[in-house]
């Protein structure tokens, strides 16, 4: 039987998992080592010259973190990954193997505003540069669009916003400029949106947020589609060209539909770094077995939240894509048919003053700068998370100075509620 | 068949079933995926005869070198292509002109020809186009999980280990 034959809980308990081949421990252990010798000079020298597929230090791969390579790749439905530090080190591996000095790709400006400040500032810094365009006006994607242009980048469901992408009528535009389109599904999950069946060509995601789920560990991930072909046109030189630090070896010639994944592995990780912890690791795989168990509640109590908010006369408007007033109500029912996630806004009558208020009232609610955590959270954008773009910059972002950010948790949504009425006041 | 999936009772049955893979397009040059497969094919235990004219008569990874498939002097169970798609065909021509008939063409990554397909099919043959038996072999041993691939297997078995003692086997040596 494989794996396409089974359903996503399955895969998500077991995808990857196999009992461990030492000991035969059922839950997959904790590697924590740096390193794991050789069997001899051969295999050694098999390794450094990626002819074997096996362990070598940790910077670069580590058991208990493929287990959970292997397991968000199938869920994702592609054929590796690559697990990361966090979510912007998947950002930047992906880039790094995607671009040289003086390219460009395209982004939508509804992004996360750590993404925005990452691709605006850091990333200049390697001489890459940034289009923006808007997710809604796909035409305003295409006219982008040059002959430097590598990539476009867009979240599936965009955070903080509540709106949902037409990852579709985007990857059409990707098609058509020949490059890859790469979504982030960090607030979707593979659960609610499979970017891949979509046109995506490549998936990232913050495993600090739901995959991971409790709010306690840092973690990203690269999923490889296998969809793209790397080598037509000597556009990224990275995957078709002889790559001089591995003695020459074309890295797509030699890895087919995997090639992505192992750039960003022996060359981003190997050379950038931000490897993720075992332990971290250990701690999300613990929290992706019950994924869909959490992203159903999530949705759920969102759902409720989002209606709540919706008929009470301080609050002026609620951008959840769950509800029928949403302009992406259509887009949301087509991608994600369990519903648009747990992350939403809502704008309060009473402007910045009546923000703050709301976040310094909150008893059950935590007021911090995260999401995807098993408990609700609130943040007001304007003075914390966006504080650093320009009021334009937070209008387009969509965080203007009375809007409020919430990630809905799987508390008892009554008392959720609760706090929020007593909070808004 | 329709040769744009596969599945993996399919490519398991063939790695399974198969001893003497004679490699075509075989590489001295050790940055080459043909050198590169052709090495870990050993390493798993296969017999691997290399062609190549230019380097007949010669040893490459302690393998006689042959100039074609004919001049082979034993059985060859599997004919690993890697050759471009138009080369694939005399290629899979002079493999059905063998006594004892291969079991097997395998095409490596990118190579297509759906013509030689259908004609090795129709002597009974098996045929794998735009694959590499290196990365089939590692998906269904489960060594592909150490890339953070996806294996296409789930299991609550222990997993084995190779008698080569180097990988992880889910006792895929050959047969
Ligand atoms: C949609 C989205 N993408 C990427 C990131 C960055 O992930 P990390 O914080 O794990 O680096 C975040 C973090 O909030 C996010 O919400």
């Amino acid at each position: 039987m494989s794996e396409q034959d089974y359903g996503f809980d399955t895969l998500a308990i077991h995808a990857g998992a196999q009992p461990d081949p030492a000991t035969g421990a059922r839950a997959t252990p904790i590697y924590q080592t740096t390193a794991y010798v050789f069997d001899d000079a051969d295999h050694a020298a098999d390794l450094f010259a990626l002819r074997s597929f096996g362990n070598i230090y940790t910077r670069i791969m580590n058991p208990t973190q493929a287990v959970l390579e292997s397991k968000v790749a199938a869920l994702e439905g592609g054929t590796a990954a690559v697990a990361t530090a966090s979510g912007h080190a998947a950002q930047l591996l992906v880039f790094h193997a995607l671009l040289n000095p003086g390219d460009e790709f395209i982004a939508t400006r509804q992004l996360y505003g750590g993404s925005i400040n990452q691709f605006n500032h850091s990333f200049k810094s390697f001489g890459w540069k940034v289009a923006w365009a808007d997710a809604d006006d796909v035409s305003s994607i295409a006219a982008a669009v040059t002959d430097k242009t590598k990539a476009i980048f867009i979240e599936s469901i965009a955070n903080p916003g509540g709106r949902v992408n037409d990852i579709e009528a985007i990857s059409e535009v990707a098609k058509k400029a020949g490059i890859p389109l790469i979504v982030d599904n960090t607030l979707a999950t593979p659960w609610l949106c499979k970017p891949f069946d979509h046109g995506a060509n490549i998936i990232t995601h913050s495993l600090t947020k739901f995959i991971a789920g409790h709010g306690n560990s840092m973690g990203g991930i690269i999923v490889d589609g296998g969809n793209f072909d790397w080598g037509k046109d000597g556009k990224y030189p990275m995957l078709s060209e002889p790559n001089s630090s591995y003695n020459d070896i074309k890295l797509y010639e030699t890895f087919g539909n995997i090639a992505f994944a192992i750039t960003c592995r022996v060359l981003g990780l190997r050379d950038l770094g931000p490897a993720i912890s075992p332990t971290n690791a250990f701690n999300i795989l613990t929290g992706m077995e019950t994924l869909s168990l959490r992203m159903e509640r999530h949705c759920e109590n969102t759902q409720k939240v989002a209606e709540w908010l919706e008929a009470n006369d301080k609050v002026e408007y609620v951008n959840y894509a769950g509800l029928k007033s949403s302009p992406y109500y259509d887009l949301a029912q087509k991608y994600t048919p369990r519903g648009p996630g747990a992350v939403f806004t809502f704008g309060l009558k009473g402007g910045y003053e009546a923000g703050v208020k709301v976040v310094s009232g909150v008893n059950l609610l935590s007021h911090l700068a995260n999401v995807g955590d098993t408990r609700s959270l609130i943040i007001h954008p304007a003075s914390t998370t966006h504080s650093q773009l320009t009021p334009e910059q937070q209008s387009k972002a969509g965080a203007g100075p009375e809007l409020v950010r919430l990630s809905i948790g799987i508390e008892n949504v009554d008392d959720i509620i609760a706090d929020l009425d007593q909070a808004i006041g | 068949m329709d040769h744009t999936t596969y599945s993996n009772a399919y490519i398991s049955d063939i790695l399974q079933s198969v001893k003497t893979i004679a490699l075509v397009g075989a590489s001295a040059k050790e940055v080459r995926p043909s050198y590169f497969v052709m090495k870990y094919l050993l390493d798993k235990g296969y017999k691997v005869i290399p062609i190549n004219p230019g380097m007949a008569g010669k040893e490459l990874l302690g393998q006689m070198v042959y100039a074609s498939l004919s001049d082979v002097p034993e059985p060859i169970d599997m004919v690993d292509i890697f050759r471009n798609s138009d080369a694939a065909g005399p290629i899979t021509d002079e493999a059905l002109t063998l006594d004892p008939l291969p079991k097997v063409i395998w095409m490596q990554l990118s190579v297509h020809n759906e013509e030689a397909a259908a004609k090795a099919e129709k002597a009974g043959l098996k045929v794998v186009m735009d694959r590499c038996p290196k990365m089939e072999y590692g998906k269904l041993s489960g060594e592909w999980a150490r890339v953070g691939g996806s294996t296409g297997n789930i299991s609550s078995k222990k997993q084995s280990m190779h008698e080569s003692g180097k990988m992880q086997s889910l006792g895929l040596a050959p047969k």
